[in-house]
């Protein structure tokens, strides 16, 4: 008789790849329903057509590198990159648009490089960029809140028609970046829709998506290195470079903390484990890395939103972070550090 | 005890821990097998040395098999019977090897051999009481097997200030040292006293985790007023390591690829305590175990104490094992222990749990993804690697990596895998690596060191062929120099005894009168054949008067040479070359081992040569043999005879030696001759 042979540990936990995108998938709830409650069903409909496309792509891509298709599709990942995409572009985003986001992503962000765990940038980023990079108008045309009628936003998913003048509109941030002659106090006076610190619709956004991220973050998910590193690197950032409330203000740490993609990306986006760094210290600083790039770029750069251009950047970077972070192992007085000949 | 501080370890998980399965009921003593399979390698280090035979019938506690070496342990009969087989038997090894054993064929009496009780260890000497422990056989019982005697005297210059006793058992399912803490607390106590009593630390704790409360009030009591400090570890798994409680109880950490010695601190096992309590004070070596059955394919979860060789498959049974149910044997715990192949293998010192789970219970791992590299396992390692890095390096063999992310230090606990939401088996990579990169090691230091011996040889040559070369120069020099010498000293001597030499010793007339003769005779030779083909008469006349011709030539010359004095010379030769052929003839006789008559015979023969060679030499008056002579130191003569008596003696006595066939009286007589000539000899010398 020959009974089976297993290395040990012969006990495992509980934890499952599958439950853990489940779980992040469940935490962007709050922010699609904040995105949904401002700019309608367009945030839906990215998300759906995202998901198909997006699985879509994986399948295909999986089919063609002879994987085993559902084996790979069960894990979640393509869906959690999907929706996360979905969530960065603009609602009503034609559909052409987020097609080829989701092809970039999976394609080019993921399975060129090996597939699941592979992956150097982070996928959605990639997507997102191509997309911004190529199709600027489309990517900056963000829908004023409770503004796009079904009939419109659907032609404008479609392709048939444009959302009319008026219906889009420039997010603070843009508004910041371009605005050379008002105060901070008249530009607000101006524009309504810029809500009380972000802009209107972005605060709210910003607040659900930090509401989903604590929630991960309680759940110990991730650890809190990399998006206390964000956000307290854009909030000490932001605080040093604040000149005020004048025409050439950079804006307050709370604009920047509250606008654009900062709580998506800080609890979303930088806590992607395979792009980013891999020890607890070297996530604080692959997140103290992004939070400097995002107010950087914002503040002096040609983009008004810097998330996913920072989040890239630190991703090249996240390698040799890895080098430099390593923890000092039990029984060693220092930890080894940097690279070493034959590395 | 509750204000003593205690300290945390990076990482640790709460798997479930199961131990209610089997810590309900009290150690029960598992029957007596009928036959034992005692390895002879069952502690760390080289494996023991049989010192019964086949046949031999042994006692209960006798030893079997002695100590290799000093990181070794000796082994005991665990029962009275007799040896059955000594070689090769099933191990408990994950690849299901064989290894040697002595295999017992117990006679079911259980028949003690006599011990010697020590009822007062503070009389002993340290070095006695550690040659006790060590003649008992202890070696670790918590799971590494350490040889224990070593252990203790692992880093003599070191003083050990703490003793930490090992009762944290924090493998899940693992119940041995919680129920022998709670039945046998006041041997252990004694046991650790022992162990204190040896390395008088200055403090010694007793680490056990916190969900074992009846063996903690068990070891309270038991302690009372000793200085021992009792010290309750929150349950994480895995505190029972040696380095992490170090580290829980004294905050310090045990150099990498160190002992907890080097930093003054010796951990010794609750069981390997009562191991020493037993052997000092009863005299009972080490044979036989505390062992947790547990699983949920077995009826009865247990603790038995069995005899060490017991077999797996008995003490299953005894337990009640369904075969059916059982997925696969752990020997050990679920987070360390490994799989049995089969139920063949015998329990041995390090085996603290046998688990039979159901397939429900510990299922298979589901099938692997890809790393996410989420850290979950950087998070849990008690080690602070970076489990996840390692992952990677060693799917790309990437050794230098390994090495730098400090691969060797990884204890191999599982936690990592076991939280891996990937369900990787990363244990398994780091056990391939570590044997790879130990394998890669040793061909390079075995390289290494072939190279080494290669150029050491190459060196050696090169001075051997050196030295030869200056000795052979040397040589040439001195033969050079000893032939200028020659030359310088025997131009002038030379050319008198020149005459000496035959050829230059003719005299013209000689020469005339030689050459003249063979003329004739060549003459009388070329007439002659004329004659022989037509015969005439006048060609006889010729004939005859030419060989008158020859003749007397030959006579005149023959008349020419006796005149000269190179008469004697001849003489002289001639006996010098029947001298040289009397000794030759008388070497090979005796190289062809001739009879003693015939020897002695060519002796006498070479003997009257040299006499005859002596009158020559006297009959001539040259002085050739002085010359001949001039470098040698005069023989005594009486001193060569003894001399060559002595070297006779001795060749004959070692062609005696050498055949095998040479009866005891020639062998004794050639020896007493030697003997007898070699105190001639000395006599000789001392005149």
């Amino acid at each position: 008789m020959a009974l089976p042979r297993i290395t040990s540990p012969h006990a495992t936990g509980s934890n499952r790849t599958r439950q853990i995108m489940q779980l992040v998938l469940l935490a962007t709830l709050p922010g699609v329903l904040a995105l949904t409650w401002l700019y309608g069903f367009g945030t839906l409909i990215n998300l759906l057509w995202a998901s198909a496309a997006a699985l879509a792509f994986e399948a295909a891509v999986l089919h063609l590198r002879q994987r085993p298709v559902g084996f790979f599709l069960n894990d979640c990942s393509a869906l959690l990159t999907a929706v996360l995409l979905a969530l960065a572009l603009p609602p009503y985003s034609p559909w052409w648009l987020t097609l080829t986001a989701c092809g970039f992503a999976i394609l080019f962000g993921k399975h060129v490089y090996g597939g699941l765990g592979q992956n150097p940038f982070n996928p959605a980023m990639v997507g997102y960029v191509v997309a911004l990079i190529s199709f600027p108008v489309e990517m900056t045309a963000w829908p004023a809140s409770h503004a796009v009628g079904s009939l419109e936003g659907l032609q404008q998913i479609l392709g048939i028609a444009a959302l009319p003048d008026g219906w889009s509109q420039a997010t603070a941030l843009d508004v910041l970046k371009t605005n050379r002659s008002l105060t901070m106090e008249e530009l607000w006076a101006q524009n309504p829709a810029f809500g009380y610190l972000g802009g209107r619709g972005a605060e709210w956004v910003n607040l659900a998506f930090l509401a989903g991220g604590l929630f991960l973050l309680r759940r110990r998910l991730f650890g809190w290195h990399a998006p206390v590193g964000m956000l307290g690197a854009l909030f000490v950032m932001s605080l040093l470079f604040w000149n005020g409330s004048g025409s050439d203000s950079n804006g307050s740490p709370l604009f920047h903390l509250l606008s654009g993609a900062t709580m998506l990306g800080a609890f979303f986006i930088i806590t992607d484990p395979v792009s980013g760094a891999t020890s607890n210290q070297g996530r604080l600083i692959f997140g103290i890395g992004v939070g400097i790039l995002v107010y950087v770029i914002r503040a002096w750069g040609g983009y008004p939103d810097a998330v996913a251009f920072a989040v890239l950047l630190m991703n090249l970077a996240a390698p040799t972070i890895d080098y430099f972070s390593r923890p000092r192992t039990y029984g060693h007085r220092k930890a080894e550090r940097g690279f070493k000949v034959g590395d | 005890m509750s204000d003593v501080k205690l300290w945390d370890f990076h990482g640790g998980i709460h798997p479930p821990e199961r131990k209610a399965l089997s810590n309900r009921t009290p150690i029960q003593p598992a029957p007596l097998p009928a036959r034992l399979i005692l390895p002879l390698g069952q502690h760390i280090g080289t494996p023991a040395e049989p010192i019964v035979a086949v046949g031999e019938r042994v006692l209960k506690g006798q030893p079997i098999a002695a100590a290799s070496g000093r990181v070794s342990a000796p082994l005991h009969a665990p029962t009275s019977g007799t040896v059955g087989f000594i070689g090769l038997q099933p191990y408990p090894h994950v690849s299901g090897m064989l290894a040697p054993a002595i295999v017992i064929d117990s006679d079911g009496l259980d028949e003690w051999t006599t011990l010697e009780p020590c009822a007062d260890y503070r009389s002993l000497e340290p070095a006695l009481l550690l040659e006790r422990i060590r003649l008992a056989g202890i070696s670790g019982l918590g799971g590494a097997g350490f040889p224990t005697a070593m252990k203790l005297t692992a880093r003599p210059q070191e003083k050990i200030h703490t003793l930490i006793i090992n009762g944290a058992e924090c493998e899940p399912y693992i119940t041995a040292d919680d129920r022998l803490m709670r039945e046998r607390a006041a041997e252990l106590v004694v046991g650790i006293e022992i162990l204190a009593w040896l390395i008088q630390p200055e403090q010694v704790l007793i680490g056990i985790e916190d969900n074992k409360p009846e063996a903690i009030a068990a070891m309270r009591t038991a302690i009372g007023e000793r200085p021992f400090s009792l010290r309750v570890l929150p349950t994480k798994y895995p505190s029972g390591g040696e380095k992490q409680l170090v580290e829980i109880l004294t905050g310090q950490q045990v150099p990498s690829g160190g002992l907890p010695a080097d930093i003054g601190i010796l951990c010794q096992n609750v069981g390997t305590c009562v191991a020493i309590h037993d052997a000092v004070l009863l005299g009972r070596p080490l044979i036989s175990r505390i062992v947790t059955l547990t699983g949920e394919a077995l009826a009865r979860p247990m603790n038995v104490e069995a005899l060490l060789g017991t077999p797996v498959s008995e003490l299953l049974a005894f337990a009640g094992l369904d075969e059916t149910r059982m997925d696969r044997l752990i020997m050990g715990g679920p987070m360390m222990g490994l799989t049995l192949p089969s139920l063949d293998a015998p329990l041995i010192k390090t085996s603290n749990c046998l688990l039979a789970p159901t397939r429900s219970e510990l299922p298979p791992p589901p099938a692997a993804l890809p790393c996410i590299r989420c850290g979950a396992c950087a998070d849990v390692c008690p080690a602070s690697l970076l489990p996840q890095q390692l992952h990677f390096f060693t799917l790309g063999q990437g050794h230098e990596q390994l090495k730098t992310h400090n691969l060797f230090d990884c204890i191999e606990c599982g936690a990592c895998a076991y939280v891996c939401p990937s369900n990787l088996p990363l244990v398994q990579y780091y056990r391939a690596a570590k044997a790879e990169i130990r394998e890669l090691e040793q061909k390079q230091h075995k390289a290494e060191h072939s190279r080494r011996r290669f150029e050491l040889r190459q060196e050696r040559l090169r001075k051997a062929e050196e030295q030869k070369e200056a000795e052979r120069q040397a040589r040439a020099e001195k033969a050079a120099r000893a032939k200028a010498v020659e030359a310088e000293s025997a131009s002038v001597p030379h050319q008198e005894v020149l005459p000496a030499n035959p050829a230059a010793g003719f005299s013209d007339l000689q020469k005339r009168l030689k050459i003249e003769a063979s003329m004739a005779q060549v003459a009388l030779k070329k007439a002659e054949k004329q004659l022989a083909a037509h015969v005439t008469a006048e060609l006889e006349a010729q004939v005859a008067e030419l060989r008158a011709a020859a003749e007397a030539a030959q006579k005149a010359l023959a008349a020419a040479t006796a005149a000269a004095p190179a008469g004697a010379d001849a003489a002289l030769k001639k006996a010098k070359i029947e001298l040289a052929m009397k000794r030759a003839e008388l070497k090979k006789a005796e190289k062809a081992d001739a009879d003693e008559t015939e020897l002695t015979r060519l002796r006498e023969a070479l003997a009257g040569a040299e006499r005859n060679l002596h009158a020559a030499e006297e009959a001539s008056d040259k002085p050739a043999p002085q010359l001949v002579r001039t470098n040698k130191r005069p023989l005594d003569e009486k001193l060569r005879a003894l001399k060559t008596e002595l070297a006779f003696a001795r060749a004959d006595l070692r062609k005696l030696e050498r055949d095998e066939a040479a009866d005891p009286p020639a062998l004794e007589s050639a020896r007493t001759r030697l003997a007898e000539a070699e105190r001639r000899l000395a006599e000789h010398q001392s005149e």
